[in-house]
């Protein structure tokens, strides 16, 4: 009876030490406040680049902040938890995808899509649940009025085109140009974007008819024909990463001796790999950190970058930006923005800081109301590169107001 | 125009002949073919491009990969289903899921890049107006090489002849004494090691990604069904149709009107011929 006895006051005081342990853990989780940040892109086949970009950068920089505690909002901190959708380019799963993180998981801020299709289809869920989102897309009604809950994550390639295209008038004397396309709405309009701005400029357009199916591997019987048109300058409208050193490398093998160039974000790993020496004097539009303009801050990114996704991507310099306008808005907002982006948008209006991923001390806002007529878009700098050496050589950096 | 017509043709026949070989061999359409391939091309990604292992060393390393891939998914997958399941869609789901497992493995363990190789061989022919890069003309040099061989292999030797058996009859060829099970692995590792080793082969041409495996799975079930499921000669037909269709539909027509053209004749040609050109109404 003893030994049973024993047995029972152990028992018990370990079930009162056990619930002690217990409300106090459970206590300090209450205490820990966590902020969601969604992110819903294209992270699988041939595009998955540009959304696992958005992906790693936004859990770099949740890790970095996160080790210091989390993100001070209104005196508290807030551990940054965020949760990725692959949404595979498809539309239909962009819009489950956006239903699950605004209400499943109540999140009001989000990073993607990439796209135009899934761009346009999550905007309704977005507008309805009270969700800001940051798209890498360009069409502009996304941006422009009566819509206002989708922020332009990066340079549009009407912002960057007609830029390059003056720049290769003036300085390389190129006098005509032809466009290929991949057959998707994204880089199809792009192409008419760039077709106009070149139009205005005064370049003689050779060609603006040829496309490639999305996956597309051998480049050569298309080229063949885009190169056949003798253009000074070959616009790769809107080319993705994976298709770019192949369209590259097929153009310099079909004998073309003029410039190629793109208003996309290139990875100088894949050019040097898949295209070799075809990439030298390929211009693109760079990410917005190249390691000339970096800050410390920035360096201690782009490290922290390589531990989770392997390897640094240039675009991830473009890419680094949204998390942190979220966050310094809703610092600037208040913590009742976290559940009401109207307030976030009032924030917006006049958010200036000095950007903390350049050496130099310019100011970091939104900007985009010559094309939007309102702010809806991240202020990253535009940086044109050239491929030298086998190594991005920066041949401006640019802005948009 | 005609010269692109002839390397594409020969890439695409590779690639038709090992799908065509696993579904003749176990009435399976292997929808992973595309990943198989993506996976040949990271082996020689892997092996000659980073760690600077001769490239033939790194195709015969891709048949090894590949062909071990392609026993376990037939040992531990498919002749388990068989013998489970008797409906037929079932190993057509299995197949899928297979598809879906190699692409998100090779997301997971290769990465979201595209990857390239240096070329094995550099230079440009001028042949006429023509181009042919050096490195196109040896894929193709190798891929015809490996097509005789394959060809001869089937024809000429035991196990050959003991696959053909296979995809004519699989109870005659059981009661005939062959190991069914063992041949029908092999013919499944035969098949994987091809899709691996035209992955190998164009790796260094177009360099590869983790999410190039469906558009070559698609290409190569366009050519087996214009040249007949499961027949070895109508997948190289079917390669043949496909390499020139597309090198002309570019060359000459404007736009992506070439493989809406291509689609639309399928549909229409599957209406007037659903077995393929070389396939019979009956089987």
């Amino acid at each position: 009876m003893r030994i049973i006895h024993f047995y029972r006051r152990q028992l018990l005081n370990g079930i009162v030490l056990l619930a002690l342990g217990s409300a106090l853990f459970s206590g300090s989780l209450l205490a820990e406040e966590v902020l969601k940040i969604g992110v819903l892109g294209v992270m699988s086949g041939p595009a998955a680049s540009w959304g696992l970009v958005n992906k790693y950068c936004a859990q770099t920089s949740a890790q970095l902040y996160n080790e210091q505690g989390g993100f001070e909002i209104g005196g508290k901190k807030y551990k940054i938890d965020i949760v990725a959708i692959d949404d595979r380019n498809d539309p239909k799963l962009a819009v489950s995808g956006c239903e699950r993180l605004t209400k499943q998981e109540g999140i009001h801020y989000i990073i993607g899509p990439n796209v135009d299709t899934t761009a346009t289809s999550v905007q309704p869920v977005a507008e309805a649940s009270g969700a800001i989102y940051f798209p890498y897309a360009f069409q502009k009604s996304l941006y422009s009025p009566p819509h206002g809950n989708a922020v332009l994550g990066m340079i549009a390639s009407y912002q960057a085109g007609p830029i390059i295209y003056k720049y290769l008038m003036d300085k390389r004397g190129v006098k005509s140009v032809s466009f290929i396309a991949r057959n998707e709405s994204d880089p199809l309009d792009q192409r008419d974007q760039g077709v106009q701005a070149a139009k205005k400029l005064g370049l003689e357009i050779k060609s603006s008819n040829d496309t490639y199916e999305p996956g597309t591997t051998d480049f050569f019987p298309v080229m063949s024909r885009v190169v056949s048109n003798g253009a000074d300058l070959i616009v790769l409208s809107g080319v993705a990463p994976a298709d770019a050193p192949l369209l590259i490398k097929s153009a310099r093998e079909l004998g073309f001796k003029g410039i190629l160039s793109t208003e996309t974000a290139q990875d100088i790993k894949i050019l040097n790999e898949v295209a070799g020496p075809a990439a030298e004097g390929f211009i693109s539009v760079g990410g917005a950190s190249t390691p000339e303009i970096r800050s410390p801050e920035m360096e201690n990114f782009v490290e922290r970058y390589r531990k989770i996704a392997g390897e640094w991507n240039d675009e991830a310099g473009t890419k680094v930006y949204a998390l942190e306008m979220i966050l310094q808005t809703l610092r600037k907002a208040g913590p009742e923005a976290i559940n009401n982006v109207e307030l976030f948008k009032k924030a917006m209006d006049n958010f200036s800081m000095k950007n903390p991923f350049l050496k130099e001390d310019k100011p970091l806002k939104y900007v985009g109301t010559a094309y939007f007529s309102q702010a809806r878009q991240i202020g990253v700098p535009m940086v044109v590169n050239e491929v030298k050496g086998g190594k991005f050589q920066t041949l401006f950096v640019g802005g948009v107001e | 125009m005609l010269l692109n017509g002839v390397v594409l043709a020969v890439n695409y026949a590779l690639i038709a002949l090992g799908i065509t070989l696993i579904f003749s061999i176990m009435n399976i359409l292997n929808f992973a073919h595309g990943q198989m391939f993506m996976i040949g091309g990271f082996v020689v990604y892997y092996l000659y491009g980073l760690f600077g292992v001769n490239y033939f060393a790194s195709l015969v390393a891709v048949v090894a990969v590949l062909g071990v891939i392609g026993w376990c998914f037939e040992k531990f997958f498919f002749q388990r289903m068989r013998k489970m399941a008797t409906r037929e869609e079932n190993s057509m789901l299995l197949a899928v899921g297979t598809a879906l497992l190699l692409e998100n493995l090779a997301l997971s363990f290769f990465g979201e890049k595209q990857r390239g190789v240096p070329p094995v061989v550099s230079g440009v022919f001028k042949i006429g107006d023509a181009f042919l890069p050096a490195g196109r003309l040896l894929v193709m040099v190798l891929a015809l090489v490996l097509i005789v061989g394959l060809l001869l292999f089937v024809q000429y030797t035991k196990l050959g002849r003991a696959l053909r058996a296979l995809a004519q009859d699989r109870e005659v060829t059981y009661l005939m004494g062959v190991n069914v099970d063992r041949i029908a692995a092999l013919g499944f590792a035969l098949g994987a090691a091809l899709a691996g080793l035209a992955g190998g082969l164009l790796m260094t041409v177009f360099g590869i990604n983790s999410g190039v495996g469906t558009v070559y799975s698609i290409k190569a079930f366009i050519m087996i069904m214009i040249g007949g499921a499961g027949i070895v000669p109508g997948a190289i037909l079917g390669a043949v149709v496909l390499g020139f269709a597309e090198a002309i539909g570019y060359a000459l027509l404007p736009g992506s009107i070439t493989y809406l053209l291509i689609f639309v004749g399928l549909i229409v040609f599957l209406l007037f011929r659903p077995q393929g050109l070389m396939g019979k109404p009956w089987g």
